[in-house]
């Protein structure tokens, strides 16, 4: 019903309950419908998938792990014994150290892009910009930058600057400069709209309004996504790395393609095994600071 | 001048009429035929008024009847679309950026939610308000001199926030906040305070407290006062004088005594008996 039906054709509470137990009833069947339907067109079918999860299981037992299988005389019976394969172990050191570097970009290429998210994100915000012109620019440069997936950024700056690491820190700087100007301009409405007003009706300057309002109220929040960005950049490195490169998405990419399977899993694992604990580090900074 | 103000603890409302008022006519504030139009929508139609040095003056007037307007318009908050606003012998609206803080640093202005810095101290919240006499880069590195210093621990302590000087201000109840919002106006040194709400987020024993504060401020100070109210009773307690708005119009201007109950449902539109009031 509308916010002020007339009394007379109020609807009775049966009538209510009934309607909204039909509106999930279509909801639920035009759910199943889509994708059935979307499934016709893509020949996916859904019992394929999980026909084939056993043998992807055993596949990667077999393959991935890095370990191997040894032949042993044991006592005199020949046994076969599980060992670890001393050439994927080896590697260790060096996808360490390859992971750091990726870290390190990540982190150098969020805090980077926040500065000049922070400078777009006081010209955009409905509280803060100068003019509406520049506010219109500065929100249609980032959101551009932050449309262009990460991906495609790579792409972009593997044509012009070719495969090095400097493409691959450009890529994730552009992507998190989109994002970051985005969140900021909304921290910035959301914590300081009030304080500004009474620092304005004041008569403190824009960079007074700034210093004493906008950067005390919004600094946590910004610091947080700031945190957030840097994790979501070394999940993206991988991707981004294989694309040009450079860093742990190089080695996986050089490993993977010369069939050295159980060392490339042993870069999957060390990424997966930062990223919980970049994750773990920032959830407890961000515990502090808010 | 704050000495005194912490001397005569107990001026209240009912003890305002005992005083001798002082007749000074000195002009503070003129409105001439101000107008603010929002796109097609008009909200404040033609006012002209003029304020004297030293008035408690209340606003009162149903929600969208441009109170808000009004009073934002008077530190240009709200730039108003014609007419003219003139402080201390100046045309508000010719001013440039510069002129315009010096304007603004002499008006001082409390807000219905507050508007603190939350996450700053009281102090830091207070000192604030000197930021309009300093010039852009001492007041961006927050230097505030001894003085302004002193001046804001006794502000804080006639306020009753001793303390919570330190504390963080997310810390502070309502009716703390808005001390600590009538402090950094007071630090401000104004000649006119603009209240655009003041007690509309208050419990009642709060938003006492709060309106006693404002009579003592314009008594003892001597600083004019001019609050939008939603409460006519308040209105009618502590203002000296009262304007009724409606759509964009003053109806009704004259002292509490004239305000009758037929004139308060002119004011808002409605018959008797579908107030509180009544």
């Amino acid at each position: 019903m509308t916010e002020k039906p007339a009394k007379k054709n109020l609807i009775t509470p049966k009538k209510f309950f009934k309607k909204n137990k039909m509106q999930l009833t279509i909801f639920f069947i035009s759910l199943i419908l889509i994708t059935w339907l979307t499934g016709a067109f893509t020949r996916f079918k859904a019992e394929d998938m999980v026909r084939a999860l056993p043998k992807v299981g055993a596949w990667i037992s077999k393959n991935i792990l890095p370990v191997k299988q040894e032949k042993t005389i044991l006592n005199g019976i020949e046994k076969t014994i599980t060992v670890l394969d001393q050439k994927a172990i080896g590697k260790i050191p060096k996808i360490l150290r390859e992971l750091l570097e990726t870290v390190l970009m990540s982190i150098m290429a969020s805090t980077t892009a926040a500065f000049l998210s922070f400078i777009f994100a006081l010209m955009g915000s409905r509280t803060t910009r100068l003019n509406s012109f520049m506010a219109v620019i500065t929100r249609i440069i980032s959101s551009i930058s932050r449309n262009i997936p990460v991906a495609a950024w790579a792409i972009i700056f593997l044509f012009s600057f070719g495969q090095n690491s400097f493409s691959g820190f450009l890529a994730l700087f552009f992507y998190s400069f989109g994002f970051q100007s985005r969140v900021f301009m909304e921290t910035i409405d959301e914590a300081s709209a009030s304080s500004v007003e009474a620092l304005r009706a004041a008569g403190a300057s824009y960079p007074q309004v700034i210093a004493h309002a906008v950067l005390p109220s919004s600094a946590p929040q910004i610091l947080s996504w700031i945190l957030f960005m840097i994790e979501t950049n070394i999940r993206s490195a991988t991707l981004v790395g294989i694309l040009t490169a450079s860093g742990i998405g190089n080695i996986f990419d050089i490993y993977y393609k010369s069939r050295q399977y159980p060392t490339a899993f042993l870069v999957i694992l060390s990424i997966a095994v930062i990223v919980i604990l970049i994750e773990f580090i920032s959830n407890s900074l961000r515990r502090v600071i808010l | 001048m704050i000495q005194t103000l912490i001397k005569n603890e107990p001026v209240i409302a009912e003890k305002k009429a005992s005083y001798p008022k002082k007749k000074n006519n000195k002009i503070i504030l003129e409105i001439k035929n101000l107008k603010k139009n929002y796109k097609d929508v008009c909200a404040v139609k033609n006012i002209s008024l003029t304020v004297t040095q030293g008035e408690f003056i209340s606003i009162i007037g149903p929600s969208g009847s441009g109170k808000t307007t009004l009073i934002r318009c008077v530190n240009r908050l709200i730039d108003a679309t014609e007419g003219e606003i003139i402080f201390d012998h100046k045309n508000l609206l010719h001013l440039n950026n510069k002129e315009l803080r010096q304007a603004r640093a002499k008006i001082g202005m409390i807000f219905q939610h507050y508007n603190l810095v939350y996450r700053l101290s009281v102090i830091e919240n207070v000192l604030h308000g000197r930021l309009g006499y300093k010039s852009s880069l001492r007041g961006l590195f927050g230097v505030y001199s001894d003085a302004e210093k002193e001046k804001a621990v006794e502000i804080i302590d006639m306020l009753g926030l001793n303390e919570m000087i330190y504390k963080r201000c997310d810390q502070l109840s309502g009716g703390q906040k808005q001390r600590v919002g009538i402090a950094r106006a007071l630090i401000q040194d104004p000649k006119i305070i603009l209240c655009d709400e003041p007690i509309s987020s208050l419990d009642p024993s709060s938003a006492k407290i709060i309106m006693d504060y404002l009579v003592r401020v314009q008594h003892d100070l001597g600083i004019t006062i001019i609050v939008n109210l939603h409460q006519v009773d308040v209105a009618m307690k502590y203002a000296d004088r009262i304007l009724g708005i409606r759509e964009g119009e003053i109806v009704f201007d004259g002292s509490p005594s004239e305000l009758s109950k037929e004139k308060i449902n002119e004011i808002y539109g409605t018959e008797t008996g579908e107030l509180i009031l009544d």
